[in-house]
């Protein structure tokens, strides 16, 4: 079984954003960048599966710019087999991401393709869905626990009511919830060796898909800031506040 | 051309999170139609009827919609879809999993998660965990949309009497099974629609001592929620997760307890009307979005606020 997983770079998560002045977009020079976190989810739920003898290969793939490479080689540090890099400048939509990966499907035919249930910089939640829906592939998204059968997988999926559990027939698209396992970090020797593991390079104009975006960002402001609150002394001052202040009890 | 927005449903009821995208909805175009897929959902159709600012339901019943599976709900709506400008649901897990897949087949990119209408174009939303709002314009023809919940009322339930059209099944997939779902159950209030939250974080140290929550949660009649932190530790399960990967929630009063603040939890809450902090660490972040700070050991302060919430006459409920 080959597993392909996708993984995206975005600004790491802990770090406080930045609105750019002219309401073009947020600060990205000079900031640290990381693997989306639920793409490590994916990559590290694929080794796993790997590991027990389920899987064969792992490929990881990236669409981005040049430095997107960077979470392919940390996908090959913790585990995947090999990489592949589509080169794209500029902002590509999940519409355009989940056209370029079903290129890449085609051209790897793999039993499995996971990734994360959202990317934590556009939250737009929609490449795995849209990826699926290209293929007519079944979807297992926001994956809290996989099982691996034959030919098909049992996954439980976080859903606002509590946990839901479906059986998909493979070949299938699972999109993974931050509670599916925990990454591991790479280790230095593994670090070392990712660095001789080939990845592929291929221009995204090369595959033959219109990555224009469709939807025009006309403006990126602030959210507008709440008003600074007060620090009470006491429980008894905290519950009159609420109760003669705010009336909210 | 009209608008058509995809019901959530459990065959018995409307979710009410379909109330507020139909609020939504209709700041897009007022004739709006609402899709209703679903098993033996008579009832469910007829209650969509009598929300006013429903033009036509739209009602497919067939046993294989007796569980919502996103593959055959897109099925469903591709039948339909030529006919409207804009196709909309709510942005939860229900919406969250199956408007991208419609979109795709639609060839169209989806604006998601929006928290304002500015034209049947235009929408506001929030990106990087709402640390920045983007007002993004759709140049595509058709528009595939999700509703963040709570940044809409709810739509009014009675006094409308839109016409019910029954439509055909579209096929259904094999490859997908629904096999079970396991509903927490609870006389609470849900976490999304509270008008009371209290969040308990790891301060609380284990999920025992989440009793300090639930006492002050009854007392409140409040919705419980958690941070990731205390749903990774096990303290609490996650359907109680508030945050950029769990429940945005906006009550009129969120509560945070032994939360440090992370930008993922404050994502989920900062939009609430009067927020309360309790932690012991002055330094946390969360007092920074907070109205009422209150720098305390928890164990000391909850048992004391319970105290004080009971020496009250009258509570709002």
């Amino acid at each position: 079984m080959k597993i392909l997983v996708a993984v995206k770079r975005v600004i790491d998560y802990n770090v406080q954003i930045r609105v750019k002045e002219d309401g073009s977009g947020v600060v990205t020079d000079n900031v640290k960048m990381s693997t989306n976190p639920p793409d490590d989810n994916a990559i590290e739920e694929a080794v796993k599966i790997k590991e027990t003898g389920k899987a064969t290969e792992i490929i990881a793939v990236t669409v981005g710019e040049e430095k997107a490479q960077e979470t392919v080689r940390k996908a090959l540090a913790v585990g995947a087999d090999r990489g592949i890099h589509v080169k794209v400048d500029g902002i590509i939509e999940p519409l355009a991401v989940s056209k370029i990966l079903k290129k890449i499907v085609e051209k790897e035919n793999p039993d499995l393709v996971f990734m994360g249930k959202q990317a934590i910089d556009d939250d737009c939640n929609q490449t795995g869905q849209m990826l699926a829906a290209h293929l007519n592939w079944p979807q297992a998204t926001f994956a809290s626990k996989i099982e691996v059968n034959d030919k098909s997988l049992q996954v439980t999926r976080e859903v606002d009511e509590g946990l839901e559990t479906i059986e998909v027939n493979t070949p299938a698209i699972v999109t993974c919830d931050l509670r599916l396992n925990e990454p591991r970090y790479a280790s230095l020797p593994n670090i070392m060796k990712a660095k001789k593991k080939p990845i592929e390079q291929i221009n995204a104009s090369d595959l033959g898909v219109d990555t224009n975006p469709r939807i025009e960002h006309i403006k990126i402001e602030e959210p507008p800031k709440r008003k600074a609150g007060i620090k009470v002394a006491s429980v008894e001052e905290l519950v009159q506040k609420l109760k003669n202040e705010a009336k909210v009890i | 051309m009209s608008v058509l927005l995809i019901a959530e449903h459990n065959n018995k009821e409307v979710k009410p999170f379909t109330l507020n995208a139909i609020t939504a909805a209709s700041q897009i175009d007022q004739d709006l139609h609402v899709l209703l897929i679903g098993s033996k959902a008579d009832d469910v159709a007829k209650s969509l009827s009598e929300v006013p600012l429903v033009k036509k339901v739209l009602h497919v019943d067939h046993e294989i919609y007796e569980n919502y599976i996103a593959e055959n709900y897109t099925a469903a709506i591709l039948k339909h879809a030529d006919k409207y400008s804009h196709i909309i649901c709510s942005a939860n897990t229900f919406g969250k999993n199956l408007m991208p897949r419609v979109a795709a087949l639609l060839d169209i990119s989806q604006v998601s998660d929006i928290i304002k209408v500015i034209s049947p174009d235009t929408f506001l939303r929030p990106i990087y965990a709402g640390n920045a709002f983007a007002t993004v314009k759709s140049n595509d023809e058709k528009k595939c949309i999700t509703i963040r919940p709570t940044s809409f009322e709810a739509a009014e339930t009675t006094g409308g009497s839109a016409e019910i059209e029954k439509i055909d099944a579209a096929d259904q997939t094999e490859n997908t099974k629904f096999i079970n779902r396991e509903e927490i159950k609870s006389d609470r209030p849900e976490l999304g629609t509270a008008r009371i939250v209290i969040s308990g974080g790891r301060g609380l140290q284990n999920g025992e001592n989440f009793k300090l929550i639930t006492d002050v949660a009854d007392k409140l009649n409040a919705a419980i929620g958690a941070s990731r932190a205390a749903v990774d530790a096990g303290y609490i399960t996650n359907e109680h997760q508030v945050g950029q990967t769990g429940k945005v929630v906006v009550p009129d009063l969120y509560i945070a307890v032994g939360i440090s603040g992370a930008i993922q939890h404050l994502a989920g809450m900062k939009e609430s009307k009067v927020i309360v902090a309790i932690n012991k660490d002055g330094e946390a972040p969360i007092f920074s979005v907070a109205d009422y700070g209150l720098e305390a050991d928890l164990f000391e302060a909850l048992p004391q606020f319970l105290e004080e919430l009971n020496k009250l006459n009258t509570i709002q409920k």
